[in-house]
C-alpha cells in the first residue's frame, strides 16, 4: 500500500476510488501511535494525550511501543547524531501506510541546536508528513497538527506540510478578550 | 570566606601551588600537576577543609596558549565541603596538544564520568582512568568537539542523511504552510 495518492482518480479508476476514499475515511480515524519522545517536547505531547486535551477523540487513541503496531510516528524532541541510527531502524521497522509528524522545532529543523551533535530537522534521515512549529507547540497547535494529517490521509496526500498559524474564527479575539476581562476582574 | 582552604593548601604544598586568587567568594589554586591528586585528597581529608562533596570537573581550552604561558589545557575541579559549607576551585594546566593529567577517581569515585566526558569534550587523557572511553559522543566520532580548533559547523552523521528532492525544506517562510482542508473547493464531504 502507501499509494493512496490520487483519490480524485482518473476516469477509470471510479471503484478504486472509493474504495481509496473509504481506506482513507477508515485510516484517518483509527491511528495507533508510535511516540518517540526524547526531550522537552514530550511533556507536551503528554499533556495533549491526557484526558484535558484528550487525543483519544480523534481516534489517535492507543500508544504503540511496537513499531510493528503503530501507523503514526510522533518524532517528539531533539534528535542527536547518536539517537538517528535508533530513529531510522524504527521508522523502517514500522509497516506501511506510515506516517511521521515532526513535533516541535527540534524534530522539525534542528531548532537552535545548530552544533556537532544534533540532526537538523528528521526530514535528513526520514520522510516527514507534517511538521508542528513551536518550542514547544502548544497542545492547541499539536492537536491542529493531527487534525491536518488526519485531513492529509483522507485526502490521500504526502506532500510535506508544516502546521499553519491557526486562524481564529471572526470574533474570537473579541470573546477571548471578554473572558480575559471576566478572569481579571477582583471580587468585591 | 574560604580562604583557609588556600591559606591550607600553601602550608601543606609551598611551591606547589602555582597562584591563587579570590574574587567574591570565589577561591581558586592552580596546582602543579604533579601535586594534583594529592591535593584532591588533602583537601578531602584535611580536618580543617573537609572538602568532601566533589562538584565537578571540566576544562578549558586556551587554544593560543604555549607550554611557556602555562600549557593550553586548563583542567579544573570544585570541591565542596557539606560540613564546612565552603567551596574551592583547584585548577592544573596541562601541555600540549595531546595532554595528561592525573585521574582523581582514587580520591572521588564520582570524578569517573566527569573525566570521561572531559576526555570526550577536550582530548585530555587521565593517566589511572580504569575505563577512559567516550561517554556522550559515539566511538566513531574524531576528534573533540570543544576543542576551539574543531570547526563549530562540522557534524559526522552516524546515518547518511536522505538525498533527492523534497516538495520542500525547511526554513520555512511564516507565511508558508498547509491549512486545514486543503482540498479542493469542489470537496462535497465525501472524504471526511
Amino acid at each position: 500500500m502507501g499509494d493512496v495518492t490520487n483519490i480524485q482518480g482518473g476516469e477509470s479508476g471510479f471503484f478504486t476510488t472509493k474504495l481509496d476514499s473509504l481506506l482513507g475515511w477508515a485510516r484517518k480515524y483509527s491511528l495507533f501511535q508510535y511516540p518517540f519522545a526524547t526531550a522537552c517536547c514530550g511533556m507536551e505531547f503528554f499533556a495533549t494525550a491526557a484526558p484535558k486535551y484528550d487525543l483519544a477523540r480523534f481516534g489517535a487513541e492507543a500508544p504503540r511501543f511496537s513499531p510493528r503496531q503503530s501507523d503514526v510516528l510522533w518524532v517528539v524532541g531533539t534528535i542527536s547524531q547518536r539517537q538517528a541510527p535508533v530513529l531510522k531502524r524504527i521508522y523502517e521497522q514500522m509497516l506501511e501506510p506510515k506516517w511521521v509528524i515532526a513535533f516541535g522545532t527540534c524534530a522539525s529543523c534542528g531548532g537552535f541546536y545548530d552544533n556537532y551533535a544534533t540532526v537538523p530537522g528528521i526530514d535528513k534521515l526520514i520522510p516527514c508528513d507534517v511538521y508542528i512549529p513551536g518550542c514547544p507547540p502548544r497542545p492547541e497547535a499539536v492537536l491542529d497538527g493531527l487534525m491536518l494529517l488526519m485531513d492529509k490521509i483522507g485526502r490521500g496526500d504526502r506532500t510535506p506540510a508544516v502546521l499553519k498559524n491557526t486562524q481564529l474564527p471572526e470574533g474570537a479575539p473579541e470573546h477571548l478578550e471578554k473572558l480575559h476581562q471576566i478572569r481579571m476582574k477582583q471580587p468585591e | 570566606m574560604a580562604k583557609i582552604l588556600l591559606e591550607r593548601l600553601k602550608a601543606k604544598f609551598g611551591d606547589g601551588v602555582l597562584e591563587t586568587s579570590s574574587f567574591r567568594g570565589d577561591e581558586v589554586a592552580v596546582l602543579k600537576p604533579e601535586f594534583w591528586k594529592d591535593a584532591a585528597r588533602f583537601l578531602r581529608d584535611d580536618s580543617a577543609c573537609q572538602c568532601d562533596y566533589f562538584v565537578d570537573l571540566s576544562a578549558v581550552d586556551f587554544p593560543d596558549r604555549t607550554d611557556e604561558e602555562g600549557g593550553r589545557f586548563e583542567v579544573y575541579c570544585i570541591l565542596h565541603s557539606i560540613a564546612k559549607k565552603h567551596r574551592i576551585r583547584i585548577k592544573v594546566r596541562a601541555l600540549g596538544t595531546d595532554p595528561e593529567v592525573d585521574s582523581l577517581i582514587g580520591v572521588y569515585e564520582g570524578a569517573n564520568w566527569q573525566e570521561r566526558e572531559c576526555f570526550d569534550m577536550f582530548g585530555v587523557k587521565f593517566r589511572g582512568h580504569p575505563d577512559l572511553r567516550r561517554i556522550l559522543m559515539y566511538p566513531e566520532f574524531q576528534g573533540h568537539p570543544l576543542r576551539k580548533d574543531y570547526p563549530a559547523n562540522k557534524t559526522q552523521p552516524l546515518v547518511p542523511y536522505r538525498e533527492g528532492t523534497f516538495d520542500k525544506l525547511g526554513p520555512f517562510l511564516a507565511d508558508e504552510g498547509m491549512p486545514l482542508n486543503r482540498a479542493p473547493v469542489t470537496d462535497t464531504g465525501e472524504n471526511r
